[in-house]
């Protein structure tokens, strides 16, 4: 199948300006800046049905026009943050196909009129920024970047940040207050970034990967790329395979492909042939998942796997199997939750703190049963109560291990992880 | 030497991609800079970052010690930063880590006797598919390494004690 998002496994050196241009790359936003007035753009954005890759899966077209007109100038800021445990596709992205996504950061920042442009790494992806700064520069020489675009007054520039070790500037707010200068906490919401963002101008943040999808939905339409995947779930998305498969690694499929096939068809089944015992769908933040046939043949769309009781989230797909107690999943999720919250609000902050506690009791041997009653309790506590999302995804794994999984939690289980 | 003296185009370039208004923008990218002598970021680089972007020394050393990737005190030459989280974990990241302790007799946060080496255990590095893994960060920047084993990190270990220097892939 051709790939429209990891282009560079159907293409070879599509990384190299010269390849991408010949294959059609940044035709769609010359498109857009002579031919298209901003608003079209977005509008286009918006019938496609594309929704954000990073998690939430907002409508990016409808972010796109919340942008207050009023206030200017505006911003956009490429969230190249991934640090969800078990995501690792925009990496990907950025390395082998680099321009697919400046284009797209391109053709966003026509869209809602900004001149500067942000890309937003983690500091761990030092390497993929340093590259990114060579192709930026690559694309102000062939002037495709910089100052009167193809004959027009349309000018941009786009520059990477450095993030520096913070899962937390993933979160919109908190990357605005990193991109300041100030450590990365989250803000209250509303106003939300398209009325009052980076410097308190409007700005339009999106997730890497949706912004690589943007260029081929201005160069081959919207109802194209709608009848691509599910009704409820336009277009074809990355799944980060990882835990205990064979093949573990990034597969882009429509929506809608099941886990089973996703499992077993691509990611070569489990090791040593084991059964899967739970599933997480995206990443550390997610509902944990009992895994029968029924699950298995879910198709992995948001609405379809809502139904399980969980979210697809960035669609980063941990799998378990029965050599892995689930009370050591929940010690490591809590761990890198307690790790990364930032200490703004209460909740979060003492919660994680606390879970964290009480799991080093219970794999201490102290009082199991009690210990397990009060870290479910601690973590309902905590739900709808913090600042942002942080605190709550802290809870899923929590909650969802326990009530599906008490047998993980006994004296006798604890502390046996590998067979 | 002051970073301005030292790093005078680097400078210049990083002040240049955040509205003049808005220098405290470059304070991450500064300090970036500074650790590139030595690996952290020393007392009087803080000092004079902050004035610089016209805001107190407080303030800079809030950054350092929110941010993992500053550090504020001298360690390893080469802080080898392992990930153990979840998916990871579930590819033998710990008992990878606890392996590497053991070969270079040293606990998770200390530094070899050579001083070449700091071991830390890290949060996810967006390499699940790759575990076992870490970074190498150092004076010149940070370097994964993927799809590692005991032996392979041995000699890694080996090549940049003769070298002194990073070690291509």
């Amino acid at each position: 199948m051709t790939h429209l998002l990891l282009r560079h496994r159907d293409i070879p050196k599509i990384d190299q300006l010269e390849i991408y241009r010949k294959n059609g790359g940044f035709d769609a936003f010359q498109k857009a800046v002579k031919t298209m007035k901003p608003e079209e753009v977005t509008g286009i954005v918006k019938a496609s049905g594309l929704r954000g890759r990073g998690g939430a899966g907002f409508p990016t077209g409808v972010k796109w026009s919340y942008m207050d007109q009023k206030n200017w100038p505006h911003y956009v800021i490429a969230n190249a943050d991934e640090s969800e445990p078990g995501t690792f596709k925009d990496r990907e992205i950025m390395e082998r196909n680099p321009f697919q996504f400046l284009e797209g950061v391109a053709i966003c920042s026509f869209a809602v009129g900004t001149k500067d442009a942000y890309i937003y790494l983690r500091g761990e992806f030092w390497q993929a920024a340093a590259f990114l700064d060579e192709r930026i520069k690559e694309l102000e020489k062939a002037e495709l970047l910089g100052d009167n675009l193809f004959g027009t007054d349309y000018c941009l520039r786009i520059h990477t940040h450095l993030g520096a070790g913070a899962y937390i500037c993933g979160e919109e707010t908190a990357m605005l207050e990193s991109m300041e200068g100030k450590r990365g906490q989250p803000r209250l919401r509303p106003p939300f970034p398209p009325s009052y963002g980076l410097y308190g101008k409007p700005t339009v943040i999106n997730n890497v990967e949706t912004l690589t999808n943007v260029p081929l939905i201005i160069s081959k339409g919207a109802e194209w790329y709608k009848a691509l995947g599910t009704e409820d779930s336009a277009g074809m998305k990355i799944f980060s395979l990882s835990g205990r498969v064979n093949k573990p690694g990034n597969y882009e499929l429509p929506f809608g492909t099941t886990f089973r096939e996703l499992i077993y068809e691509h990611g070569g089944g489990i090791i040593n042939d084991r059964p899967v015992k739970a599933i997480m769908a995206a990443g550390a933040s997610s509902t944990i998942i009992k895994v029968n046939d029924k699950v298995l043949d879910t198709p992995m769309d948001y609405a379809s796997v809502r139904t399980l009781g969980a979210d697809l989230g960035s669609a980063s797909v941990i799998v378990i199997d029965d050599t892995f107690s689930i009370e050591k999943v929940i010690s490591k999720t809590v761990e890198f939750f307690k790790h990364e919250s930032c200490g703004k609000c209460t909740p979060c902050r003492e919660g994680t703190y606390w879970m964290m506690h009480i799991i080093e009791r219970m794999e201490a041997g102290e009082d199991v049963g009690a210990n397990k009653e009060l870290l479910s309790s601690v973590a309902k506590q905590m739900q709808n109560k913090c600042l942002c999302a942080l605190g709550e995804f802290a809870t899923m794994a929590v909650v969802s291990g326990i009530e599906k999984f008490p047998e993980d939690f006994t004296a006798a289980r604890i502390g046996g992880d590998h067979e | 030497m002051s970073l301005i003296e030292k790093y005078p185009q680097e400078v210049k370039d990083i002040f240049a991609k955040y509205p003049p208004e808005q220098k405290r923008s470059a304070v991450m990218p500064l300090l970036y800079l500074a650790q590139r002598d030595g690996g952290y970021a020393t007392r009087e680089a803080m000092q004079e970052i902050g004035d610089m972007l016209e805001i107190t020394v407080t303030d800079v050393a809030s950054i350092v010690g929110f941010y993992t990737l500053f550090h504020d005190k001298k360690e390893g030459k080469y802080r080898m930063q392992v990930c153990t989280d979840l998916s990871c974990a579930l590819r033998g990241a710990d008992e990878f880590l606890s392996s590497l302790c053991e070969n270079l007799q040293i606990k998770v946060g200390e530094t070899t006797e050579d001083g070449l080496i700091t071991i830390e255990e890290v949060k996810c590095l967006a390499g699940c598919d790759k575990a076992p893994l870490f970074q190498l960060q150092s004076e010149d920047g940070i370097e994964y390494h993927e799809d590692m084993t005991l032996d392979k990190t041995m000699e890694l270990i080996e090549a940049l004690k003769k070298s002194g220097r990073e070690v291509k892939k």
